[in-house]
């Protein structure tokens, strides 16, 4: 019913609001009948960042479904990575605050998204191998210790990187542009694009390992029966490790694409945080292909709801699209306690 | 029970009698900044802190969600009250309420959302209850952050001027403030000792350890903790209140993340197994974080490279309970006692292996 009418009212009914006043239909767009136009740019606007959620979430589920470890350090390493990325692309081309797009070569983009990853990866590895690996099981204080992890990662961000203040990646020179899509007949920004093809790509690499290497097949075995899997003599400490290393990674990676279409500034931990515990509350824990359905949804509501909900005049700022995050979540928790995807406890 | 945890009981009682006569002479102890600022803050956090602690000792459930429910009391209460300044510039809905109504108001609110989040997240438990409440409480700041026509752009100040009559004036008698806060607390420590004792809290109990049990002897297992979540968002649109009262303003920092992790640090500092432990996390979160901020530490830091502030701190000291002790400083003397007379307290609440926690 809610979900019909909400499709619906994006569909039909949002009128666009007049200069003064308006009522409850009017929205900052119109309807897909009336204005399609702006109806596909914000269909493109969610699914780019359904592919940055993907990213950074499909860690954050990696980590849980194998390891039982709720990460609540996942932002803070999201944070982290964009920083140094920042960190290491500001000292590669040697500029002050400011870069110019068009002075940035693609070389000078992933350098530094390597480099935040790889160093990631070893702080994740350090947190699971001193922190984690020796309490394993007891899942809430594994969840209380990267709790008291990310509060201090949180305050030594502010202290030793660009004073926690926001900053941003520069995107390579050669995608700084607006494209104009076949078919639909708009123009797009290409960086948006880029996103989008980057967790694409995060998608197809993450299936092929998981799905198509020996590797991948123990992680799956071991999300299914962590017991048995090392019973048949699987080094699962191994596989543990190796789980933390790419989970993390993908963290790191995705603070570094979040912080170039964005920003990367101190307290978007807990707002990371947020998203991938949202994505893979929706998905269910420990499924790629759940972790993809929430990052859809969430990627999906998150933007309609932000342009297509009803504006009055007078109050400017004030937006509930929030509310509606809220509602996704208790409306699949509703009908399925474990996620769109998972698996019964 | 054997002699020497009886004379434990007796050791616990008579040091909590000997502190509640030390606080209840409250002015004649401390001096005005203990009184107002460590003290009255102790009362009201350490309240959120219990009902943090009642869910996670009798219900099994750690809820991340309680300083949303301070803030939704805090905020409804704040919208209710105030009434727009003339020719100021009004924060929040200014409705200029009766107060009394208005307090009623924001409990009732508070404990109807607590049911409603509650309901919604009654069906899973350990981890998943943690996530679904953090969740919860983000989203709790996020609204008051977007929605500004209830919040303000910077919060709502200035609700300790509407206060009832029979609760008299806030801003500048901050000894009443003191002696209803110590009141609040002490009915909500007495209100959860009776809660866990009625047929309701011993079935709540029973949910926590085995709810597959209890749901083939006919109990309704998401109502118990449904239910239970109502009772501890009520206790905690208490803490609301008198937060507010005594901050004078509510704004969306208070129910951040930062406020939210804070909580669970006092409530884990104190020790999530026994109601006790709310107000000595409370307190000495609050003295830490008064006196150790910038001081002699944060230069020390400096010193070794580190740098950072409090935060760093407290996260290490976080850090450090929670790998060395998982009970809290509770814990901490169940385990000092057990060790200076050789035995082991069967009261024990065993809260790092629990059962609960080992869950998946």
């Amino acid at each position: 019913m809610l979900v019909g009418f909400a499709l619906l009212y994006v569909v039909v009914i949002a009128e666009p609001t007049p200069e003064v006043g308006g009522n409850w239909r009017t929205t900052n767009f119109g309807s897909l009948f009336d204005d399609w136009r702006s109806f596909t740019r914000t269909l493109l606007n969610g699914l780019t960042f359904a592919g940055l959620l993907f990213i950074v979430a499909s860690g954050f589920s990696l980590i849980f479904g194998l390891m039982r470890v709720v990460n609540m350090a996942h932002g803070s390493f999201y944070l982290l990575g964009g920083y140094i990325a920042y960190e290491v692309q500001q000292e590669m081309t040697g500029q002050g605050f400011t870069i110019l797009s068009a002075e940035v070569t693609t070389w000078e983009w992933i350098f530094p998204a390597l480099v935040a990853a790889a160093t990631i990866a070893v702080v994740g590895l350090v947190v699971q191998q001193v922190f984690l690996r020796w309490n394993q099981g007891q899942e809430l204080r594994q969840a209380l210790i990267t709790i008291a992890i990310s509060v201090i990662v949180a305050d030594q961000v502010i202290a030793h990187f660009n004073e926690g203040i926001a900053s941003t990646i520069t995107w390579p020179g050669w995608t700084d542009r607006l494209v104009e899509l076949p078919l639909l007949g708009i123009d797009y920004s290409l960086t948006r694009l880029v996103v989008l093809f980057l967790g694409v790509l995060v998608a197809a690499a993450l299936w092929a390992w998981l799905y198509r290497t020996r590797t991948g097949m123990v992680i799956r075995a071991g999300v299914d029966d962590r017991q048995m899997t090392s019973a048949l003599g699987v080094n699962i400490q191994r596989t543990f490790a190796l789980a933390f290393v790419v989970g993390s990674a993908l963290a790191a990676f995705g603070g570094v694409v979040g912080a170039s279409q964005g920003a990367v500034a101190a307290g978007q931990d807990g707002q990371w945080l947020l998203n991938s515990l949202v994505v893979v509350i929706i998905g269910g824990m420990g499924s790629l292909l759940g972790a993809a359905a929430g990052s859809l949804l969430y990627g999906l509501v998150f933007s309609f709801s932000a342009v297509y909900l009803p504006t009055t005049g007078g109050n400017c700022c004030t937006q509930y699209s929030i509310v509606f995050t809220f509602i996704l979540l208790a409306l699949v928790l509703a009908f399925r306690p474990q996620g769109l995807f998972g698996r019964a406890a | 029970m054997t002699g020497l945890a009886a004379t434990k009981r007796w050791v616990e009682r008579g040091v909590g009698l000997a502190a509640l006569v030390l606080v209840a002479l409250g002015p004649a102890v401390f001096n005005d900044y203990w009184a107002d600022a460590i003290l009255t803050q102790t009362f009201i956090v350490g309240i959120a802190a219990a009902s943090l602690i009642f869910l996670s000792a009798y219900g099994g459930m750690i809820s991340l969600a309680q300083t949303a429910m301070m803030g939704a009391a805090g905020f409804i209460l704040g919208n209710m009250v105030t009434q727009s300044a003339p020719g100021g510039e009004t924060k929040g809905l200014t409705l200029g309420w009766d107060p009394t109504l208005a307090i009623v108001l924001a409990l009732l609110g508070t404990t109807l959302l607590g049911l409603v989040f509650g309901a919604i997240a009654s069906r899973s438990t350990g981890i998943y209850f943690l996530m679904i409440t953090l969740t919860y409480s983000v989203i709790g700041f996020y609204f008051v952050g977007q929605v500004t026509n209830v919040s303000g752009f910077s919060g709502i100040s200035g609700i300790n001027s509407y206060t009832p009559g029979f609760v008299g004036d806030m801003v500048n008698d901050r000894y009443r403030l003191y002696y209803i806060a110590l009141g609040v607390a002490i009915v909500v420590y007495v209100l959860i000792r009776y809660v866990v004792r009625t047929p309701f809290g011993l079935a709540l109990q029973g949910v926590r350890d085995e709810p597959v049990r209890m749901s083939s002897l006919g109990y309704a297992v998401p109502l118990h903790r449904t239910l239970a979540f109502g009772f501890a968002a009520f206790l905690a649109s208490l803490s609301g209140v008198l937060l507010v009262w005594w901050q004078g303003q509510i704004a969306p920092g208070d129910i951040g993340l930062q406020a939210t992790i804070d909580l669970l640090i006092v409530a884990v500092i104190g020790g999530l197994g026994r109601v006790e432990g709310a107000w000595l996390g409370a307190l000495a979160f609050i003295v830490i974080n008064n006196y150790i901020r910038d001081s002699w530490l944060t230069e020390l830091l400096d010193d070794v490279r580190i740098g950072g502030s409090f935060n760093t701190i407290i996260g290490l000291v976080f850090l450090a309970i929670v790998i060395v002790s998982p009970d809290g400083l509770i814990g901490l003397w169940d385990r000092l006692w057990g060790l200076a007379t050789g035995s082991r307290d069967p009261d024990r609440p065993a809260m790092a292996p629990s059962p609960a926690g080992q869950q998946s």
